[in-house]
């Protein structure tokens, strides 16, 4: 893309011919009264999304049958950027003919391939995604105001990138599956934050409940600590820290060797831990009455060390400080 | 009608007497002015009078440097960085003021900066959508400020900034000055005997001159590190060879934009208030600062229930090109700067359309853009759903 990308001032260029269309035309803008509504025996159904300081703001007109359930007309008007009009006219033409049930399965991705001219082209940049979505949303408010519910009845999932409608347990689940340790990754796998760009940290074009940073750093943070468990768990001491090795050493030295000790008036301290060649050297320092015990350098030491290559790791050898 | 060109803060029109005087410079007298032949010494006498040319159009003394670069980012660079390696980087002056409405050639260079150990402060406008100097007064430190660099006039707004008593403050204080003059040149009157700026960038493209070229002027006795390094051209000062052709074509603009300021200031200002009275006579349509402290050329209008964008597509539509600081019109989607610290009106970062003007400008096209204009409002606003 770089040579393409060098130029600029390409956002028009890649608006596709349906998009210019309905930008110039939009066949169904305008509002229905309650007289109209009333006169083809429909109940009327208006929903507003967005505001004016946020750039953007669409209104959706539904004359509804009752009986059926089914949008007999649909219309808008809008607040908002070309492609926010091209986007509201496609959602209220995909609106018509529909039931309530089935037209809150439209998702802003169908709004935008509705607009495209080629199937495999996409009809808007990536930063304009996020104007089909506003189109997604007032479906819903349209939908939950006719049935009387609120608007995250329709909503199955919490979903955290709007534009390409990715849920919070996809992005969690990739993150873990693929061992994804940047926002660009999750970017790759999921394309969440792709477009607009807002759910990847605070201070984007639009405010969001997630943001894919925090998102990130929490599973990261929860898959460190399951990581730590489970080598603890496993009890495998070659993967532990030097702070998780020297707690196994200590651990087995408080509970199982000291009261041993202890019956002979002596004890120990652990005064260090170091790889070396594969060993783990765990410096001790006797106390008490060990301190100076013939057995201490012998027998003693010989037992401390079969204890911890027993009870801890194979690689662990002892070394008593003088 | 053919298109009707009111974006001109963005570029200009290159004059034709420009266009002719630059000619020569590319088939006939195209040697390097660095050579010793006759190719290259041929084409002296013309960078002389293009020279002088724009010592005269900023009243220059001869003592002064007006580098010639490749536009005003890139004077605008090279003073900022400039003061980075000789005085921030060496020194506990490491700060520098600007403001919060400079063009992002400043602003994201002062950003830059900020990574390197830079401190930037970055002043507010008041009510006017100006900075004041008392502002300035409340800031500046002799002992910390190594430089203040703050516009001209406004590229969004056209607001003129008090360029004379924010230079003549600073230079008491003892504190160096420098502007980017990019939107003053051709519009206003820039004199650098007036107002003691140290230093002052501009580019040709902006007043009628070729794009690729400009100039930073530097008050006599001062040095900066180069931001190219090379070659001996302009004195080691800034090393590639000259753009002969550019600065020919840039001499020739500036002396034009002289001869031309009075009609700026009288005929232009004239059609700009036609066309912003026309405007205004539109409900809910709100001027972004006071007429008398803009540039003669520009109006920013903010149209309730349109949006930007979508105002622009339908005005290109009618052969009008006109800009938008629409956040939906950028790559990022993201606001303005300007609009954020013009902080006067909420909807200005999605509806803010800008109209520029230059000495092409007809009547006959300012009367055709106010009806089509007309039209394109009461088409947006009928589709709107914010205005009623």
């Amino acid at each position: 893309m770089a040579k393409n990308d060098l130029i600029g001032g390409s956002l028009w260029e890649q608006y596709s011919q349906k998009v210019s269309e309905r930008m110039d035309n939009p066949k169904h803008r305008g509002e229905i009264t309650k007289e109209e509504a009333e006169a083809m025996g429909a109940k009327l159904v208006v929903a507003d999304w967005g505001a004016e300081a946020c750039g953007d703001a669409v209104r959706l007109y539904w004359a509804v049958d009752p009986k059926t359930n089914r949008i007999l007309k649909a219309t808008f008007k809008s607040f908002g950027c070309g492609t926010a009009i091209a986007s509201s006219d496609t959602m209220a033409e995909l609106c018509v003919g529909k039931t309530v049930d089935e037209v809150v399965k439209i998702t802003n991705i169908d709004v935008e391939h509705a607009m495209r001219d080629e199937e495999d082209k996409p009809s808007i940049p990536p930063q304009k995604m996020h104007c089909s979505v506003m189109a997604y949303d007032v479906i819903k408010k349209a939908a939950s105001i006719y049935k009387g519910v609120d608007p995250s009845h329709f909503e199955e999932e919490e979903i955290v990138c709007e534009c390409a409608r990715v849920s919070l347990r996809t992005i969690k689940d990739v993150i873990r599956i693929n061992n994804l340790k940047t926002v660009e990754e999750i970017t790759q796998y999921t394309k969440a934050g792709a477009f607009c760009k807002s759910c990847i940290r605070p201070g984007g074009h639009e405010k969001r409940k997630y943001y894919l940073e925090d998102i990130l750093r929490e599973v990261r943070a929860q898959m460190d600590k399951q990581e730590v468990q489970q080598s603890l768990d496993k009890k495998d001491f070659s993967s532990m820290s030097l702070v998780q090795k020297l707690k196994a050493v200590e651990k087995v030295i408080d509970e199982e060797i000291k009261p041993m000790l202890a019956a002979d008036g002596g004890s120990l301290e652990v005064v260090d831990i170091k790889e070396s060649d594969g060993f783990s050297d765990v410096y001790i320092s006797y106390m008490g009455a060990c301190r100076g015990c013939p057995a201490s350098t012998t027998n003693t030491l010989y037992a401390i060390q079969h204890y911890l290559n027993e009870k801890v790791d194979k690689s662990i050898r002892v070394l008593p400080l003088a | 009608m053919e298109g009707i060109y009111l974006d001109n803060n963005a570029t200009t029109l290159v004059d034709h007497l420009v266009k002719e005087a630059m000619d020569p410079f590319f088939t006939q007298m195209y040697g390097n002015p660095n050579s010793l032949h006759t190719f290259g010494t041929e084409v002296h006498p013309f960078m002389r009078l293009a020279m002088d040319r724009l010592y005269q159009g900023i009243n220059a003394g001869d003592e002064d440097d007006i580098i010639v670069n490749s536009c005003a980012t890139e004077g605008n660079n090279t003073v900022l960085k400039g003061i980075y390696f000789d005085v921030i980087r060496n020194s506990n002056k490491r700060q520098i003021i600007t403001t919060q409405v400079e063009h992002p050639c400043v602003m994201n260079t002062c950003k830059f900066l900020e990574t390197l150990g830079a401190e930037v402060i970055y002043l507010p406008v008041n009510r006017d959508g100006i900075v004041d100097v008392e502002i300035l007064k409340s800031h500046l430190d002799p002992d910390k400020t190594a430089l203040v660099s703050i516009m001209w006039a406004n590229n969004e707004t056209g607001l003129i900034l008090p360029i004379k008593e924010l230079a003549e403050f600073t230079k008491e204080k003892g504190v160096l000055f420098h502007t980017d003059a990019v939107q003053a040149i051709g519009k206003l009157k820039v004199d650098v005997k007036d107002v003691p700026a140290d230093f002052l960038a501009f580019s040709a493209h902006k007043f009628h001159g070729p794009k690729g070229v400009g100039g930073l002027y530097i008050r006599k006795g001062l040095k900066i590190t180069p931001l190219l390094h090379g070659g001996e051209q302009m004195s080691g000062k800034r090393a590639g060879t000259v753009n002969v052709a550019g600065l020919i074509g840039m001499g020739l603009a500036m002396e034009l934009a002289s001869q031309n300021l009075e009609y700026e200031t009288k005929e232009v200002r004239r059609l700009r208030d036609k066309l912003e009275d026309a405007i205004l006579a539109i409900p809910e349509t709100e001027v972004i600062g006071k007429r008398e402290i803009r540039t003669p050329n520009t109006i920013l209008v903010s149209i309730r229930g349109v949006e930007g964008e979508a105002m622009i597509w339908d005005l290109n539509k009618n052969g009008i090109a006109a800009s938008t600081g629409s956040a939906c019109a950028s790559e990022s989607l993201e606001a303005n700067p300007t609009f954020v610290a013009m902080d006067m009106n909420k909807e200005l970062a999605h509806t803010g359309i800008r109209f520029s003007l230059s000495r092409f400008t007809t009547e006959e096209e300012i009367d055709y853009a106010i009806k089509a204009l007309k039209d394109s409002v009461e088409r947006l606003r009928v589709i709107s759903s914010t205005y009623i």
